[in-house]
């Protein structure tokens, strides 16, 4: 299909009327550049915040205790009710087909060391579903397993950042560090999208820190990760429904705010995907508008350059052009200039947004860019929507009637 | 060669329509030179676009060296004016960024010979109105007489069989109009068929034969004595 004859044509008249060729060129190549910039820009948006709820599950629900702030069942005010692990069992049991995921969770605060290394940390002290709640990623080793529950083995979890400031250069996996002067074992080492402190966090068996610390059955906070099936209102009932029975359990007043708090994620939850639905609306918005503006704006220039041809196509059709023959050169100079200039606005667009990344994290926009689909999508669209935008005056152009062409004017 | 019955052509102009040729029976033998000529508004040039095939009559008939032609679609028509019909036109109608070779070679694109015939055959019929060494320049780089002799060239490039003129030398002074004249009627010497329309009488009488036309009829059809342009020149 490849017509030597017909593409010599088509970059002459580009060629020769070059003024033309860079006006309808500019257009294009700046419609696709704002698109790239503006969507990079949106994407990056985006991003920033998918990151900033990526940290843990978002079908998360925590349990902390207090005080009770009023009198009960002739049971005084100020009375401290703490969660145990037949608090834990007792959940599980109880609410098993609504729970995806569970954990009790011990707090501390250690020093830890390793040879001369010495920094103290935030220990967590968990059952080993307490991974997929805190969406922990195993960089080395494993995470706490049930055999370390029932073992109430000393092994130790280390964040990424733990491991840089005690181990320098040497691998964890197996070593024994000191927590508090007790040595454990470490075997495994994460990361966390949270941010830096959620990677100077030690993670070990709650058992294990239940034995050392009192020897106890006490547990901070029990997590919760509800079923994901459930919609936000079955999500919140479900929360509300644990709230009341932990109430009763407890013997604390219904209307007490401060002896048993559940938060739950499901409302931030639903908040959250509001705002990222929005984002979403705005960023297609943003796309669409920019593509029809650029659509607009060969239009035009399409309609133009007929009519700036007008007398051209008329001394065509005169020496024997076919009107087919008339669209065809119109049409392929169209494409061949939008994909061109579609192409140019591209490169500049991207190369701006690669610029602009470091000056744009400082206004929370992360990551601005365009994926390679969404780019070669665009310019797809931005070709066929000049073939549709050159083919109604190509064709207007091929009914010219010649002599109406050449009216001397 | 060329033989019209009956055209009728009417415009419409606004509510009302104007009826341009109101019956023309015309034919024309191979080898013959017309001037048709009549003031402006006469239907002269309408006459001339309908032989062109550039635009259609409401009724009658026209038959062009045996086709009868009616009822064209576009690409017909096209390859129709490609194939029997040259036209000269008074504002040259060259087009701008094409230089004069290019601009000869362009009918033989479309009759769709290759790029090596074109260029021989386009520099052969520059050769012919002697603009071989102006091949390589734009039209407006060109005098008037020459751009009217690229056109010439390009006209004849395809061989046809009529060449049509539109008031050939209408732009051109009197010397270069002449000069064109001169090579016309050599052409015509050499058997091409011509029609031309003017409204010049010097011009017309160097034709062999006048058609003049007054409000859309033939009102005169006679054969005269060449007058030849060289002698001026």
């Amino acid at each position: 299909m490849f017509d030597a004859d017909l593409w010599r044509e088509i970059i002459q008249s580009i060629n020769k009327n070059r003024t033309r060729s860079l006006l309808s060129g500019f257009t294009i190549a700046f419609a696709i550049l704002l698109f790239t910039i503006l969507f990079g820009v949106a994407n990056g948006l985006q991003n920033t915040f998918n990151a900033t709820f990526a940290d843990d599950a978002i079908n998360l629900i925590s349990i902390y205790t207090g005080r009770t702030s009023k009198a009960n069942n002739g049971l005084q005010a100020g009375r401290r009710i703490r969660l145990k692990n037949e608090d834990f069992d007792y959940i599980e049991k109880e609410f098993d087909t609504k729970i995806q995921h569970i954990t009790g969770r011990v707090n501390r605060s250690v020093q830890a060391s390793f040879g001369v290394e010495t920094n103290s940390y935030p220990l967590r002290a968990v059952h080993p579903e307490h991974q997929f709640l805190e969406k922990t990623i195993m960089l080395k080793g494993r995470y706490i397993n049930q055999n370390d529950i029932v073992n109430r083995t000393k092994v130790a979890v280390i964040g990424r950042l733990v491991e840089e400031d005690l181990f320098l250069d040497k691998d964890p996996i197996g070593a024994y560090i000191s927590l508090n002067k007790v040595p454990y074992r470490v075997v495994g080492v994460f990361r966390d999208d949270g941010g830096d402190n959620e990677e100077r966090i030690v993670y070990t068996p709650v058992s294990t820190a239940q034995r050392i610390y009192g020897n106890n059955e006490y547990l901070n906070q029990i997590k919760i990760g509800y079923d994901p099936k459930m919609d936000y209102n079955e999500a919140l009932a479900f929360g509300n429904t644990l709230k009341g029975k932990l109430k009763k359990r407890f013997n604390v007043a219904k209307n007490d705010q401060r002896a048993v708090r559940v938060r739950n994620r499901a409302e931030a939850a639903r908040n959250a995907n509001l705002i990222s639905v929005s984002l979403s609306i705005i960023i297609l918005v943003i796309g669409l508008g920019t593509l029809i503006a650029g659509i607009v704006g060969i239009s035009n220039i399409m309609i133009f350059i007929v009519k700036e041809r007008t007398k051209e196509i008329g001394i065509r059709k005169a020496l024997g052009a076919s009107p087919k023959s008339i669209v065809t050169i119109i049409l392929t100079e169209t494409i061949v200039i939008t994909a061109i200039a579609g192409y140019i606005g591209l490169l500049i667009g991207v190369a701006v947004l690669k610029l602009a990344t470091p000056i744009l994290e400082d206004y929370f926009i992360k990551d601005p860019g365009v994926s390679n689909t969404l780019v070669l999508g665009a310019t797809m669209s931005l070709i066929l929507a000049g073939a549709i935008a050159g083919y109604i005056p190509a064709k207007k152009a091929s009914k010219i009637k010649p002599i109406i062409a050449l009216r001397n004017d | 060669m060329l033989k019209i019955n009956a055209l009728h052509k009417s415009y419409a102009i606004g509510e009302s329509s104007l009826h341009v040729l109101k019956g023309i029976d015309l034919s024309v033998e191979t080898g013959e030179m017309v001037a048709i000529m009549g003031s402006s508004g006469s239907g002269k040039s309408t006459l001339l676009n309908i032989i062109g095939m550039l635009d259609v009559a409401d009724s009658g008939d026209y038959i062009l060296d045996g086709l009868p032609i009616e009822a064209l679609t576009e690409k017909k028509a096209a390859v129709y004016r490609n194939k029997f019909l040259g036209f000269i036109f008074q504002s040259f109608n060259l087009i701008n960024y094409k230089n004069a070779l290019e601009n000869v070679a362009l009918p033989l694109y479309y009759q769709g010979l290759n790029r090596k015939k074109r260029q021989e055959l386009a520099l052969f019929h520059l050769e012919k109105v002697g603009l071989t060494n102006w091949s390589g320049h734009l039209p407006k780089e060109l005098s008037g007489g020459q751009k009217q002799r690229v056109a010439i060239a390009r006209a004849l490039a395809a061989n046809p069989k009529l060449l049509l003129a539109d008031e050939p030398t209408g732009a051109l002074d009197t010397k270069t109009s002449h000069e064109i004249m001169a090579f016309i009627q050599q052409l015509n010497d050499e058997g091409k068929t011509i029609l031309m329309v003017t409204h010049e009488e010097d011009i017309a009488g160097m034709c062999k034969r006048i058609v003049r036309l007054r409000d859309g009829v033939i009102i005169e059809d006679k054969k005269v004595n060449q007058v030849r342009a060289s002698q001026y020149v």
